[in-house]
């Protein structure tokens, strides 16, 4: 009893730091690659409205990458407090990779990140554009790692189990580049891109319903919504592909997601519907008949499992995934009309100018962070109840921890978490309200606070002398 | 015995050293932030890390990740034995990690985030110096899994190594600032520097006359005849150090002080080394007991022999491009 408690309590901190965690790099991953492409288009057009812009994001990404670093941190040493038998079981496949996530990326951007923040004018633009892109690249190669990581817990390949029970390589490729990574790499960067794309958006259309007027804000719209246009579609593709992908390696994650207990050719779509784990049935379903067949088999009368193939103790709860799945679709849908409206806005020469689409934009802002968990809810708690997918289980992963010691510290991150991000958000949330200007400072120089601490760094904006800034050193 | 476990015992223990020694100076800054004289000084003193703290701290990551990599039987145990200094250490590190950023962000609440840098910063440095004291104690395992109690890492002995390692940061940070600073505030970090460095002195000579007595082991490896003639150096070294450190305080040298520290540092790091060898988690598992398949550690090699050398030279890049002199009202913010 107290040992199914220690590891319930483990897996609610997991659950906690993780999510808490994510939605720091979902949204750095995107605006790192995005503050890339701004620096590239002020150094090809030369376009002072492309460096304020860049200014205006860099600040907003140094917290928002504060943020992710420590919450992060916690992350790498949070599978040996915790799940220290996972940890010893896995650590031969697992570590590597990790590993290189440590050795390839973060360093790489915490590295250029000092370059990016606060050396403009000390090493001149092609390079500072060049510690830019490393950053970027470097988000891309951390998620490239960790995505990795996370597939192989749900598609372990490339793996033999050696006398002391622990998982050991026999073939990196197949490790890396397991049955669901590539899938998951497609879909949770394009959902990173979103998210940003979103949170850009949002903070244009706010600023352009102040002041239509407004350049910066204007150009932060305009990208969002070719984003929303663009990728929100292909995002759908994608996120069938790795559905129709989880099909065949976890297809009890796929029935829980559907809501299907029974196993049956030409199932019906359930639209909605409140699945019950105990009475085996989806209560209160809104169907359409044989389309879930249909989307699963491409085939109007092919069979799909339903979770009553697999012993209880074998099956994710469905009510959970089936939920996170429609919040995670829905806001998807959502995400294409967004775009599809633009676009119609676009083409009538009024994307400027429209304070409906605006207002819908601020309210769609922080959806990419909704769906994200919504997704990753749907895809951690749908390979239950194991943590590497049909080989370990996750209450034979936890470490012996005791109950009173898992609650102390669950009870601690709560409220650390609390008071930091809650007070990271709240800054964001102002340095987002403040309106891009002309000539975008480097930082909120207005207040008093920042007399002492500001640099005329930069030393591109107006009023400061590069080789001024220079000649003190 | 040269092979991949003992390589990459070499390579963690170069991830710890680098990051003691990097994230040493910049903890080192929040220890002995409330000691400055005022805001300005503050200021400025943050900004002498702000450009390369997030680097510095990547060598914790890096020995948490490697060890889970190479060595996932001794992070298996290790961890949880360390459950309480490793969330207190992590809860620390978010809470002076994020004052860097948030304190410019608010008037009304600075004074919380420059508690929260300070005491994050002590906390941070008093568990690391805790978990160093419970390994040398040695960690209870049967089965290949921690079997000890939750409080086993809490003795006078651990309490004695947090307190060391506080003040040992404390002369890092204080040194660091003698080189990056100027006028007011070099004046404070040298007179910081003088109780830091008696204090980190005496606290290396307690506890290196307290290791002995931990176990039989130590006793023989550094007191039998003739082992002692392979490790007299060690001390002898740390006396150098010590009269380098002395000289540079009291010429008012700039780099000199901070130098020695870093001396002082690695001579710990090495003398702890040869109590450690050949266990990683004292006293049952050696790093051969605990490294995993000669393939996964192959594997990281690989990679590690071609971007180890890459990250040493884009971190001294970075710290080029911030030489010099940090100035109050010119920080990096």
């Amino acid at each position: 009893m107290d040992a199914s408690l220690a590891v319930d309590l483990a897996r609610i901190q997991f659950a906690l730091t993780v999510s808490l965690h994510i939605i720091f790099p979902s949204f750095s991953i995107g605006l790192a690659s995005y503050l890339a492409v701004l620096e590239a288009l002020w150094l090809v057009t030369g376009r002072q409205v492309y460096l304020d812009t860049f200014k205006y994001w860099l600040k907003v990404f140094a917290v928002a990458f504060a943020m992710g670093v420590v919450s992060g941190i916690v992350m790498s040493y949070q599978f040996g407090t915790n799940w220290s038998v996972f940890a010893d079981k896995t650590g031969p496949v697992l570590g590597p990779l990790m590993g290189y996530e440590v050795l390839s990326a973060f360093f790489l951007e915490a590295g250029f990140l000092g370059v990016m923040l606060f050396g403009l004018n000390r090493v001149g633009k092609t390079l500072h554009f060049t510690a830019t892109l490393i950053v970027a690249v470097g988000t891309l190669l951390s998620a490239f790692w960790i995505l990795s990581v996370n597939s192989w817990m749900q598609t372990p390949g490339g793996y033999a189990i050696n006398a002391a029970g622990q998982f050991v390589p026999t073939d990196w490729w197949e490790v890396v580049f397991n049955a669901s990574f590539p899938y998951r790499l497609v879909h949770m960067v394009l959902a990173a891109y979103l998210t940003t794309a979103f949170v850009v958006g949002a903070v244009g259309a706010w600023h352009l319903l102040k002041d239509a007027k407004n350049e910066s804000a204007g150009v932060m719209f305009s990208m969002a919504m070719w984003m929303a246009a663009l990728v929100a579609p292909i995002q759908i593709v994608a996120g069938d592909m790795h559905g129709l992908n989880t099909l065949q390696h976890q297809p009890a994650k796929i029935a829980a997601m559907e809501g299907h207990f029974e196993t049956q050719r030409g199932a019906p779509l359930i639209l909605f519907g409140i699945p019950d784990d105990e009475a085996e049935t989806t209560r209160y379903a809104v169907e359409v008949p044989k389309l879930g067949s249909f989307i699963l088999t491409h085939d109007w009368n092919g069979e799909v499992k339903g979770l009553k193939a697999w012993p209880k103790a074998d099956r994710p709860p469905a009510i959970i995934v089936f939920w996170s799945f429609r919040i995670m679709v829905g806001l998807g849908m959502l995400m294409v009309l967004i775009g599809i409206w633009s676009l119609i806005a676009r083409l009538r020469g009024r994307l400027m100018n429209s304070p409906v689409l605006h207002r819908a934009a601020i309210v769609m802002g922080p959806s990419g962070f909704v769906a994200v968990l919504a997704g990753w809810v749907t895809t951690e708690v749908g390979r239950q109840p194991y943590t590497v997918y049909g080989l370990l289980r996750t209450t034979e992963s936890a470490a012996p921890i005791d109950a009173p010691a898992v609650a102390s510290s669950l009870a601690v991150f709560a409220v650390v978490y609390l008071i930091v991000f809650g007070a990271g958000v709240i800054y964001l949330l102002r340095l987002m309200s403040q309106p891009p200007v002309p000539g975008e400072p480097d930082s909120d120089a207005g207040k008093p606070i920042r007399s002492a601490g500001i640099t005329p760094a930069f030393g591109l904006s107006p009023g400061t002398d590069k080789s001024e800034a220079q000649g003190r050193w | 015995m040269i092979d991949l476990a003992f390589i990459w015992a070499m390579l963690i223990a170069f991830a710890i050293l680098a990051y003691v020694i990097l994230d040493g100076f910049d903890l080192g800054i929040g220890i002995l932030f409330p000691l400055l004289d005022d805001k300005r000084q503050r200021d400025t003193a943050m900004n002498t890390v702000a450009p390369i703290w997030d680097g510095n701290e990547t060598w914790l990551v890096l020995g948490g990740g490697g060890l889970f990599a190479v060595f996932p039987l001794a992070y298996a145990v290790i961890m949880p034995a360390l459950y309480a200094p490793i969330i207190a250490m992590l809860i620390g590190l978010i809470f002076r990690g994020v004052a860097f950023e948030y304190r410019w962000r608010s008037e009304r609440w600075q004074w919380f985030w420059d508690w929260s840098f300070s005491a994050g910063s002590v906390v941070a440095a008093l568990t690391q110096g805790i978990m160093l004291g419970a390994l040398l104690q040695g960690i209870k395992v049967v089965d290949r899994a921690y079997a000890g109690g939750w409080f086993d890492w809490l003795t006078p002995f651990s309490i004695l190594c947090g307190v060391a390692v506080v003040i040992g940061y404390g002369l890092l940070g204080a040194t660091w600032l003698i080189m990056k600073t100027d006028e007011a505030l070099q004046n404070r970090a040298f007179a910081l520097a003088w109780p830091t460095a008696i204090g980190t002195l005496a606290m290396i000579a307690v506890v290196s006359l307290w290791t002995p007595f931990l176990d039989e082991d130590y006793m023989r490896r550094w007191f039998a005849w003739p082992a002692i003639l392979y490790v007299v150096p060690v001390p002898l070294l740390v006396l150098a150090a010590a009269a380098n450190l002395y000289v540079g305080l009291r010429d008012c040298r700039e780099f000199r002080p901070f130098l020695s520290s870093i001396a002082l540092f690695v001579l710990c790091f090495a003398g702890l080394g040869i109590s450690f060898y050949p266990h990683i988690a004292p006293p049952s598992i050696t790093i051969w007991n605990a490294a995993a398949p000669d393939t996964s550690l192959a594997f990281l090699l690989t990679g590690a022999v071609v971007l180890l050398p890459m990250i040493i030279g884009y971190t001294a890049y970075a710290c080029w491009v911030f030489r010099g002199k940090v100035r109050s009202g010119e920080g990096y913010h």
